[in-house]
């Protein structure tokens, strides 16, 4: 196999408090191959962003890295000194924010970031940087972009905006990206063309992609595989097509049935029971087990460790044939 | 653009008529003109031949257009005490007070905005930490207590630097001038501080917040998530923020300097306007107030123009007319 373009072992994020230590992240582990679209969902709260910050060594103090690591084509990363970490982003790890508003300084025309950031990460005078904002800016489909460079970000509209900061995130040509709810602050109708822009750039490039969003749509359509999120746990992990197709977990079964289908005759929607558990009261075992509707005895005490089970893995006792109480190893579907 | 300043304009001269108006009616109300210049022995007939010589029998309306319309040409009629014309006062005490005013001012901002940038950036250091002390110590003590202060350390006790006046002055012109020689520097040194301590503290307390606040903001984090140097996001993209806000509190900051050195001019028997307008005071010399009055307010009116100016210097969401077309 081919080494990853990003693989994270055992990331654990922990945010230091009058009130004890919160476990942001536990645990955390996956891979991303070259050119491959890794979809990241859950609720609010379970950890999605925490893990692209993470990755990109932007945990905003009380919070740490507590354990476990992050490897980018091979070389650690998660404990690199402040300033080469530094020269890591933005040339090797680009970032998508989720508000493209709030994203670009208002005060400076796009293309002075464009080419700050350019020049960061280059060597290109400033000419030739310029050249380089412009290009990038046509390849986002900003129109008329040798003019629209020297706008400021108040004259561009929401999705024009979003274009802008991909376009600062892949300035450096980097390896991989993370996209953090790119689409949540556009309308309806600019998510669509913004997923397939983001979706485009990278398989041109053979960029990776962390696509961070509670949208399942978003991620059948867009992702490779797909990691499902849970209190700072993954649940389960797999090709997206796998996953959607025969969830296993039951957190993963119950968000698919929380998705409204066209064809769907169902007058009302499934919902889990309950709420996610906050950081300072995680339960004892499988994070789930309060809400799970098929709960046994061993969830309340072990926590369950990822298992290949049928083409991916998840993390719940049911699937482990040797502990499973009787009748429930089958594929629960 | 245009538009822009022209409406601040316009605003500025509203304020100054309002405050005209008030000028207008402390004649009305601070005693008697008539009395006042005449004395109490005057006989009628001078009292009514004054009367109509200074106006007084005309329609109201007329009197204050008449007065606007002289304070406009820098006529402020003549001093009840000193006899002379208030303008010639105004601009021979106007140098001490301006150079006053622009030094703490500068002194003020340079230093406040250094401090508090670094309060800022080294947020948890203990230098950080003693200088958000001593401004808290700055903040509460007043003015007049810091002079004396100083006066009693440097001119008393270490005897370095004059107690009072403004020292040998140099004329330029009209302009009389203390930067020029070296005991119009030294005593320009305690004065300066004293009256550009609070604003200091003032100052770097804004800075500082309003940067803490900045530094949070979405594009830091993404300034950050692009390898930009930190260095460049603290000076570049956040300092610029940051002095959106400071410059409204500066402007006004700048305005009340120039306006209420009163204090300090007092303290130090400083030879400008704060010190002329306690004497007027003192002698009901309304001319002297009145246009005191209307000096502060032009001051404050013309500091917040300049502000509303740098202001679209600094914020090209205000500048209006599009660049670039929007589709």
């Amino acid at each position: 196999m081919t080494q990853p373009v990003l693989s994270v072992q055992d990331l654990t994020v922990e945010f230091v408090t009058r009130r004890g230590t919160l476990r942001a992240l536990d645990k955390v582990s996956f891979d991303i191959a070259r050119g491959e679209v890794l979809g990241v969902v859950g609720e609010s709260g379970a950890g999605k962003s925490v893990t692209g910050s993470a990755i990109i060594g932007l945990i905003d103090p009380p919070g740490r890295i507590a354990g476990g690591e992050v490897v980018l084509s091979g070389e650690r990363v998660d404990h690199l000194p402040p300033e080469q970490m530094r020269r890591v982003r933005g040339k090797r790890i680009g970032m998508i924010f989720q508000d493209p508003l709030t994203s670009l300084n208002p005060l400076y025309r796009v293309g002075e970031q464009l080419i700050e950031t350019i020049q960061t990460h280059t060597d290109l005078n400033a000419a030739d940087a310029r050249k380089r904002a412009i290009a990038l800016l046509d390849e986002v489909g900003i129109p008329a972009p040798d003019r629209r460079i020297d706008g400021y970000p108040h004259e561009f509209s929401g999705g024009m905006r979003q274009r802008v900061v991909i376009a600062l995130a892949l300035c450096a040509e980097p390896e991989f990206i993370i996209a953090d709810e790119p689409t949540t602050a556009l309308d309806v109708s600019v998510q669509a063309q913004i997923i397939a822009l983001i979706k485009r750039l990278c398989k041109e490039r053979g960029t990776s992609v962390m696509l961070v969003t509670h949208d399942m749509g978003v991620i059948a359509e867009t992702a490779d595989r797909v990691a499902v999120m849970y209190a700072g746990r993954v649940a389960e992990i797999g090709p997206v097509r796998e996953v959607i197709k025969q969830p296993l977990h039951p957190y993963t079964q119950g968000l698919m049935g929380a998705i409204p289908s066209i064809e769907g005759d169902a007058s009302r929607l499934v919902q889990i029971p309950g709420a996610m558990p906050r950081l300072s009261s995680i339960p004892k075992g499988c994070a789930f087990n309060p809400r799970c509707s098929k709960v046994f005895d061993r969830c309340r005490v072990d926590r369950p460790e990822l298992i290949d089970v049928g083409g991916h893995q998840v993390a719940c006792h049911l699937y482990d044939k040797a502990q499973a109480p009787a009748g429930k190893t089958e594929i629960a579907a | 653009m245009l538009a822009y300043i022209l409406r601040s304009l316009m605003q500025g001269l509203v304020v100054m008529l309002a405050v005209a108006f008030i000028a207008f009616s402390m004649f009305r109300f601070v005693g008697d003109p008539v009395v006042n210049m005449l004395g109490q022995e005057a006989t009628l007939q001078d009292r009514a031949e004054l009367t109509q010589r200074l106006g007084l029998n005309d329609p109201v309306p007329l009197q204050f257009a008449r007065f606007v319309a002289d304070a406009a040409r820098g006529d402020f009629g003549i001093s009840y005490r000193q006899g002379r014309k208030v303008s010639a006062l105004i601009l021979e005490r106007l140098p001490a007070t301006v150079e006053l005013a622009v030094l703490s001012a500068i002194f003020a901002f340079v230093t406040g905005i250094a401090f508090g940038v670094y309060a800022a950036i080294r947020r948890d250091g203990w230098i950080a930490n003693l200088v958000m002390s001593v401004s808290l110590i700055g903040v509460s003590l007043p003015t007049f207590l810091i002079g004396i202060g100083l006066i009693y350390v440097f001119a008393v006790e270490l005897r370095w630097l004059p107690s009072f006046g403004r020292g040998d002055t140099v004329q330029i012109g009209w302009w009389s001038t203390g930067l020029l020689t070296t005991s119009g520097l030294k005593s320009l040194v305690m004065p300066v501080l004293t009256l550009g301590f609070l604003q200091l503290t003032l100052v770097m307390r804004l800075v500082r917040s309003e940067m803490l606040e900045v530094m949070r903001a979405d594009f830091i984090r993404f300034a950050r998530a692009r390898g930009i140097p930190e260095r460049r996001i603290e000076f570049r993209h956040a300092l610029r923020n940051t002095m959106i806000p400071v410059i409204t509190i500066a402007g006004v900051q700048l305005g009340g300097v120039i306006a209420f050195a009163i204090v300090t001019e007092t303290v130090f028997q400083w030879p400008g306007l704060g010190a002329l307008f306690v004497n007027a005071v003192q002698f009901v010399d309304v001319p002297v107030m009145s246009a005191y009055l209307l000096f502060v307010a032009f001051v404050f009116v013309l500091t917040s123009l300049l502000v509303d100016i740098v202001y679209v210097a600094l914020d090209p969401r205000l500048r209006g007319g599009v660049l670039v077309p929007v589709k």
